[in-house]
């Protein structure tokens, strides 16, 4: 008997199903892993105690410290101070909340602690064909691994934690085909701009989307999960990836990978997780690598992307009134004229970190840049891994000297200029280059103006002073 | 959450496309470990200048503002941060309904579970609350009516909106979900005893 051919994420859904979806009801639908931070979890524990509820699945959750936390150098003593006494309450909590429900945490400054959505993959945690959520919309991030991953609030946290259960409505599927090969100087945060640029910041609204063709093909893992975390940026909640022999790779070996027959029981389980041929998906948007150029924002939301060889649209452009009047609002706010270039545009700070482009590779690739050369002067370059596993490596391999002998500091794990709530922020009216995914009004600190691009190019316009090509370096 | 009683009341318009909750409530108010608050710093960096006073020429600072119980705005409200500060906020300030053309998944996810009713209208609905606001800004009221989903507008006509059938007999009637999952626990039991292959955090 023939089966009707499914999507990956059909095949995902489906398997979470502990209820189905009925006319009056949403599907009940089983969560594999949840993450949780201190930040969005406070209020949902509290509901907890006052319910009388425990956690249902502590060993299926497990916690860190990142988006409030200092990236501050370590004290004499080793430890990372806490100035901010709201940021400690909150860190305080989260500690006695993960002791009193039983939560594996790791606390600031520990050896596994780091940015939520890079510690799960690299503890092996993020597997293919999970159901992850956690409070915080980059969740979107695991699905490179081929996992149904994404972003809920606080009172779904909570019903998380007490159910192991979310009830959801089954969402659209797009499907996006990345075609050709990428040339030298673009990458994967290239792709996802130049994507969301065309989709626009509420395209991917109501679908889950699904990446395909040749050029996501050829990615790594860690630039798989730099596609799939901007995903929330095009307005879809999750980005999946179909898992493939690069992915199984990268989590072999892993603290909690499977192993030994459990681990080749797993990997032929994960060999069924992909599109059937002929699976019909709600949509299909379809790119082309050979044509995408470095890319970089000029305005608020990160849909408003251009090549960097590009030129700061113009009215005319614009499809519409409002479309024309939310350019007018962008350009006032990054102090920027249509039609100009950004290219030479001096800049004050040039960040490398967040969810997006903190992980190893992000960070060898700065400092192929950055290697032997110095920060251009007046320009401050930050760059801060995105977990303390990663920040070892770094070390290990001397990036770390590389950034430093640039004129660049390097930090500790966290969120840090991403998000702009433990310290680490633009004063108002500065330019900033960053790797991170948002470039909201105030998201990098009151008043500050956020242009959006790849490790590569923040890299080298840290080097240049002023917003640069990375291909003008690399040669 | 109290149960939903319909109401009349009057409206403000932030006609701005893709407001995100960066900027209904900036990261930094996020600290907190509590719910309440939040409305006095709801469009923080819009309303407020960097000595913390209050900007005149922004919407909720306009006297006509003042009591204002539901916004209409551009379309795509609530996009990016998954944040549920952002309802909490909008709640926060007085706001029992926001009116967009559409909403980011996460926010109206959010919303909805705190009673706050994220209404999708119309291109039309919209530029007829925009026309009927400008005369008299803030002065014009709408009627929203949760059990037969409608809205009545200013010129008295009456729109129906969509509203997923569950959230709807939730906000009615004051509950929350977890009611309703707590008693799929036994499901959920059967679902766990055949899909027993599970990572284990426990002792990371």
């Amino acid at each position: 008997m023939a089966t009707t051919p499914q999507t990956l994420f059909e095949k995902i859904w489906n398997r979470h199903q502990v209820r189905p979806e009925t006319s009056e009801t949403p599907a009940v639908l089983y969560i594999d892993l949840h993450l949780v931070h201190e930040v969005t979890s406070p209020q949902a524990f509290t509901e907890l105690r006052q319910r009388g509820l425990t956690v249902r699945r502590p060993g299926q959750t497990i916690a860190t410290m990142d988006h409030s936390t200092p990236t501050t150098p370590r004290n004499a003593q080793g430890i990372i101070p806490v100035l901010d006494t709201q940021a400690q309450a909150q860190l305080t909590q989260l500690e006695s909340n993960c002791r009193d429900f039983g939560i594996p945490l790791f606390a600031l400054g520990s050896e596994n602690q780091g940015i939520v959505h890079v510690i799960g993959p690299e503890q092996g945690l993020t597997q293919p064909g999970m159901t992850i959520v956690c409070g915080d919309s980059h969740t979107s991030t695991h699905g490179a691994f081929g996992a149904l991953a994404f972003g809920i609030g606080t009172s779904e946290v909570g019903y998380v934690l007490a159910t192991q259960c979310l009830l959801q409505s089954r969402p659209k599927t797009m499907e996006i085909r990345i075609n050709g090969r990428l040339s030298k100087g673009v990458g994967a945060k290239d792709i996802i701009l130049a994507i969301i640029a065309k989709i626009g910041v509420g395209g991917g609204t109501g679908y889950v989307l699904e990446y395909t063709g040749e050029a996501i093909r050829a990615l790594s893992m860690e630039e798989r999960m730099t596609v799939c975390n901007m995903s929330i940026e095009g307005g879809a909640r999750a980005g999946l990836i179909a898992p493939d022999e690069t992915t199984f790779e990268y989590i072999k070996g892993r603290p909690r990978a499977p192993q030994g027959a459990a681990w080749d029981a797993a990997v032929a389980d994960w060999q069924t997780l992909v599109s059937d041929e002929g699976a019909v998906y709600d949509a299909v948007v379809e790119l082309h690598a050979d044509e995408m150029a470095p890319m970089i924002t000029y305005g608020t939301n990160p849909g408003m992307g251009i090549p960097i060889t590009g030129y700061v649209p113009t009215a005319g452009d614009m499809a519409d009134e409002s479309a024309r009047a939310g350019l007018a609002k962008a350009l006032a706010y990054m102090d920027l004229e249509p039609g100009q270039s950004l290219i030479g545009k001096k800049v004050d700070v040039v960040f490398i970190g967040s969810c997006t482009n903190s992980r190893i590779s992000d960070l060898r690739l700065a400092a192929q840049v950055m290697q032997d050369r110095k920060v251009a002067s007046g320009v401050r370059v930050m760059v801060v891994p995105g977990s303390q596993q990663v920040k070892k490596q770094a070390e290990a391999e001397g990036l770390d000297e590389i950034f430093k002998a640039a004129g660049a500091e390097w930090r500790e794990a966290g969120c840090s200029m991403c998000i702009a709530m433990n310290g680490d922020q633009l004063k108002p009216g500065q330019y900033a280059v960053s790797t991170s995914n948002r470039n909201f009004e105030g998201r990098q600190g009151k008043g500050g103006r956020t242009f959006l691009a790849s490790p590569l190019t923040a890299a080298a316009t840290a080097i240049a002073g002023a917003i640069c090509d990375p291909r003008e370096i690399l040669g | 959450m109290n149960k939903f009683i319909p109401y009349t009341a009057r409206y403000a318009v932030l006609p701005m496309e893709n407001v995100d909750t960066d900027q209904i409530i900036p990261a930094r108010f996020l600290k907190t470990t509590d719910k309440v608050g939040l409305g006095d710093n709801l469009f923080s960096d819009w309303r407020y200048d960097s000595n913390g006073q209050p900007k005149p020429e922004f919407l909720l600072n306009k006297p006509f503002t003042k009591g204002v119980e539901v916004l209409v705005a551009g379309t795509n409200f609530g996009c990016g941060s998954s944040r549920e500060h952002a309802p909490w906020a909008l709640q926060g300030f007085g706001f029992k309904a926001v009116l967009s053309t559409y909403f980011a998944d996460i926010f109206q996810n959010n919303s909805l579970k705190n009673g706050l009713l994220p209404i999708v209208i119309s291109p039309e609905t919209y530029q007829l609350l925009v026309a009927s606001d400008a005369p008299n800004p803030g002065h014009a009221t709408l009627s929203v009516d949760l059990a037969n989903q409608t809205v009545t507008l200013p010129d008295g006509s009456t729109m129906w909106f969509p509203i997923e059938p569950f959230a709807k007999y939730c906000v009615l009637n004051g509950v929350d979900q977890l009611g309703f999952l707590a008693n799929a626990d036994s499901d959920i039991s059967a679902y766990e005893q055949t899909h027993t292959t599970r990572v284990d955090t426990v002792g990371l």
